[in-house]
């Protein structure tokens, strides 16, 4: 049960660090001053939750810190869906990948208010009003793109075809989930994936823009089966600590 | 980006309650809802305040530097308007 735990709080986690990671690389380089540090804002929220998530997983482990769980595993050991791992194409993409993430993440934050274990619960709490200004954030933009020019309709158009088969993952319930949610601690994926659908549809229509019938892809970051992009995320992500271990700023 | 599409917004902050709205600077933004959202996002990420309007630039009429003069010379010479010649009475405190 400890180590149930354990991999649902890195399942929790891990989806916020790349996320976070993958906004960080735009610091400097977002497409105006304000979307800048709207995105950087954004990774600063989710490293926050991370940091809950792994300094609660540190102390269940014992031995381990929120340093360690973060920069020190190999990359099987990561529990993050492939979805966020998706690199920065360009904006549509980077807006894309933010909006089905959060139109997921706001409501697993809702359930988790209510987790039996108070430390999730917690966690949840404090995030959940951080992660409702992401969804309006992310979800304004999907609109001002899709509804916006002809370009800018078609690259919006084109990243949901290309992150839309990535959704699938996310409701693909694991061992780890389905033992969470019968004790009470983790979310049932069905009831999160109905309002999931029912926002998607909500915006993409506002925005003029189609959910792809596409099939969706086998993808199992959640057991540690990541993509390339993974190797490069992590080399970025882990390079101090590994070259300077113990390192501290 | 252009000007626009993104014309120029002012962002006036209130630091906590009881205090005024100050002009605190600008930025780009499509309309109301997003300027809202940039001027939260850009300038109060530390904490700064606890209320934020924020007016499109174009809706601002101000004075014209040129009429310098007119506008804010008559009052150079006409200090009485000042009120430290009055002699306050001894019981009143805190003015």
């Amino acid at each position: 049960m400890k180590d149930k735990l354990y991999e649902y709080l890195l399942m929790l986690g891990d989806n916020s660090m790349i996320l976070g990671h993958r906004l960080s690389e735009l610091c400097g380089h977002g497409p105006s001053l304000e979307t800048d540090i709207a995105l950087t804002n954004i990774s600063l929220d989710l490293f926050g939750q991370v940091r809950s998530y792994f300094q609660y997983a540190a102390e269940l482990k014992g031995e381990a810190t929120e340093d360690s769980i973060a920069f020190l595993r190999f990359d099987r050991d990561y529990r993050n869906v492939i979805l966020v791992e998706q690199p920065n194409t360009d904006f549509a993409h980077v807006i894309g990948r933010q909006f089905l993430f959060d139109a997921f993440h706001l409501p697993l934050l809702e359930q988790l208010m209510k987790s039996n274990d108070e430390m999730i619960a917690a966690i949840a709490a404090k995030s959940i009003k951080e992660s409702r200004y992401h969804l309006r954030f992310s979800s304004s933009w999907v609109k001002r793109l899709g509804d916006g020019t002809e370009e800018s309709h078609n690259r919006m158009q084109e990243a949901i075809n290309h992150l839309y088969p990535l959704v699938s993952e996310l409701f693909r319930e694991t061992e780890t989930e389905k033992g969470m949610k019968e004790l009470g601690i983790g979310a049932d994926l069905e009831l999160i994936k109905e309002s999931f659908d029912e926002k998607v549809k909500t915006i993409l229509s506002e925005a003029t823009l189609e959910i792809p019938a596409v099939p969706s892809r086998q993808t199992n970051g959640k057991t540690g089966i990541h993509t390339e992009q993974m190797g490069f995320i992590l080399a970025e992500l882990q390079y101090m600590q590994r070259a300077y271990p113990n390192m501290q700023w | 980006m252009s000007n626009q599409e993104f014309p120029i917004w002012e962002v006036f902050i209130r630091s906590k309650n009881g205090l005024e709205h100050r002009h605190v600077g600008s930025l780009h933004a499509t309309d109301a809802t997003m300027a809202m959202e940039n001027a939260r996002d850009v300038y109060t990420r530390r904490e700064e305040g606890v209320s934020i309007w924020v007016v499109e630039s174009k809706n601002i009429t101000a004075s014209n530097p040129e009429n310098q003069g007119e506008l804010f010379e008559p009052a150079k010479d006409k200090a009485y308007r000042h009120p430290t010649f009055y002699e306050l009475p001894i019981e009143l405190k805190h003015m």
